[in-house]
């Protein structure tokens, strides 16, 4: 078959695809980009061009700054402790001890708990009346009265950081520990023999092999905590007074809550822009991970 | 590794036995709230155990009773189902074609990179476009405009594992069936699709899994019975004043069991999926 021939095939193969996501995500997009130059509401009029009024206004609020903190401090910290207790999880997998199957079979169970499904059950743990949380640490002595670890600013944000650590962490795991079992057992006999300590050996014959699929790991991780919505909606909505408001919880709000469409509408495109950035720098590093480990 | 010390054997046991606490606890505790009696959970100081087991919840939520909770949860069950798998088929009728032509034909990849690079974007992007659109083709509150809109989540994860599937596969084989005379559509038929099937099943697997998991659509484009699926009814149940928390126990344990029996199955295959798709891509 003749080149031109087999590039016509392979683009009517793929027509059906690309008419659907034209349909449901290139439209939608180019239209939340009209919306955002309008002051249309989610009912009622079409609204009138405003120009970039509303990209000003968002970006100067004192909202959005605060919330695209909260977003960031949720997104890190998330992150960095899932990646930390990811490693550490995967380390101790791959050491020989009784029951390290079945407890590699149990890792997948926080990651196959539906979001929602997670969010209520920590919700129900953080619970101010008859939580098991302050159930327990009274019990060992640990806190002298209930407390409402979602109620207070002070403890609302940690408490979500660590119900979304406990669902993520054990997938970091899984997919540390394939990389580990990709190191070659001649390689870790042969640093041995030279004499490298545990550290030596994990920063300089293990970590190699585990930096291509961890990078992957986290920056995929990044860009779904910097979207979260699901987990702070069940638990939160986004409070109290705001503490744990991210900025999709942010895009909600003034969407479809106050229904300003169309400075929802600028204020989702800021938080697309954020993400492809992020997305941006993922590709590089994939990129720079391959070229140093071909 | 031949130098294992006791004290290191114990030191990894330990460490063992913490990781299994923490990764089993939350569970546990899930799975003890949805069979102890109302008075147990509210009790000071809390009852960890209950004297009495209590299924009677179970019964409750998947009776069919009107007007009940168990007829609400049932309703909800069976939109997650039927929403889930629609799109999962639908993803999967779009992606395969259009996998297969962008692993034989890479002259057109760079249109598969366009589709996929849409899985970064944030679904608040799309939600009021779309919204407005259900809303005109009728199909707000309705599991088949669902099942479309989830069909940009789906639809570029399904295309993008299929990919790297088909790429597994030599082109040879089915240069060899042509040559034999087979036209195009009966060498992917005898050929290619049931090389592929293990690929596909991974696929399909994934796919239902987002779909059961997805909330923010699923809380703005439904409203009531006719559509709303489980993750929607069980946040309207921990949002609520619902007065028993082990209903709420109960339903979560509910929706979460086929996820995790087919993560406990499939651990293998979905783990080889997420790291391969992962470093493909």
């Amino acid at each position: 078959m003749s080149g031109t021939s087999m590039t016509t095939r392979a683009w009517l193969l793929m027509l059906p695809l690309l008419a659907v996501m034209i349909a449901v995500i290139g439209w939608p997009l180019a239209d939340t980009v009209g919306l955002s130059f309008t002051d249309a509401k989610l009912v009622g009029t079409a609204g009138n061009f405003v120009g970039i009024d509303n990209y000003v206004k968002t970006l100067t609020s004192s909202n959005f700054q605060r919330t695209l903190t909260t977003t960031t401090i949720f997104a890190v910290i998330s992150v960095f402790a899932e990646m930390v207790l990811g490693v550490l999880a995967a380390l101790l997998l791959n050491q020989q001890f009784y029951g390290r199957t079945v407890l590699r079979a149990l890792m997948i169970l926080p990651w196959a708990l539906p979001t929602v499904v997670n969010a209520t059950l920590w919700r129900l743990i953080y619970n101010p009346e008859y939580g098991a949380l302050n159930a327990a640490l009274t019990q060992i002595g640990m806190l002298d009265a209930y407390r409402s670890w979602l109620g207070e600013p002070g403890t609302a944000l940690a408490s979500l950081i660590i119900a979304d650590c406990w669902k993520n962490f054990p997938l970091v795991a899984l997919i540390a520990l394939a990389a580990l079992q990709a190191v070659p057992r001649d390689i870790t006999a042969a640093s041995l023999v030279d004499g490298a300590g545990p550290f030596a050996r994990f920063r300089f014959v293990i970590l190699p092999y585990l930096a291509g699929p961890l990078i992957v790991a986290l920056v995929l991780r990044t860009i779904e905590a910097f979207k979260v919505f699901d987990i702070i909606w069940v638990m939160t909505r986004g409070g109290p007074a705001n503490s744990t408001r991210t900025l999709s919880i942010l895009v909600y709000q003034e969407a479809f809550s106050f229904q300003r469409a169309g400075s929802g509408a600028s204020l989702a495109l800021i938080v697309t822009l954020l993400v492809a950035v992020l997305a941006a720098v993922y590709a590089m590093l994939v990129r720079r991970t391959a070229g140093s480990t071909a | 590794m031949e130098r294992k010390s006791f004290l290191f054997s114990f030191f990894i046991h330990a460490c063992a036995l913490l990781l299994a606490v923490i990764i089993l606890a939350p569970v546990l505790w899930l799975f003890v709230m949805s069979i102890s009696p109302a008075a147990d959970l509210t009790a000071k100081p809390l009852v960890w155990w209950p004297q009495s087991v209590d299924f009677s919840r179970y019964a409750t939520l998947l009776s069919s009773v009107e007007n009940s909770a168990g007829a609400a949860f049932v309703a909800s069950l069976t939109n997650s189902i039927l929403v889930a798998g629609m799109a999962t088929i639908a993803a999967l009728a779009l992606a395969i074609p259009a996998a297969w032509a962008v692993s034989r034909t890479p002259s057109v990849g760079w249109s598969l990179y366009m589709v996929i690079a849409t899985y970064m974007l944030p679904p608040v992007a799309l939600a009021v476009p779309l919204y407005f659109g259900l809303a005109h083709l009728g199909l707000l509150n309705s599991v088949f405009g669902l099942a479309l809109v989830y069909l940009t989540i789906l639809a570029p994860f399904t295309t993008w594992l299929m990919k790297s599937g088909f790429d597994a596969i030599p082109r040879e084989i089915e240069a060899a069936a042509m040559m034999d005379g087979a036209g195009l559509f009966a060498t992917l038929r005898i050929i290619t699709l049931p090389l592929a099937a293990p690929v596909m099943a991974t696929s399909a697997l994934f796919a239902f899994l987002l779909a059961w998991d997805e909330f923010f659509y699923a809380l703005l484009f439904t409203s009531d019975l006719r559509a709303k699926t489980l993750t929607v009814a069980i946040a309207d149940l921990a949002g609520g004043r619902v007065s028993d928390y082990g209903l709420i126990a109960t339903a979560g344990v509910l929706a979460a069991l086929p996820p995790v029996v087919i993560g406990l199955v499939m651990q293998r295959a979905l783990i080889s999926g997420l790291t391969s798709g992962g470093v493909k891509g």
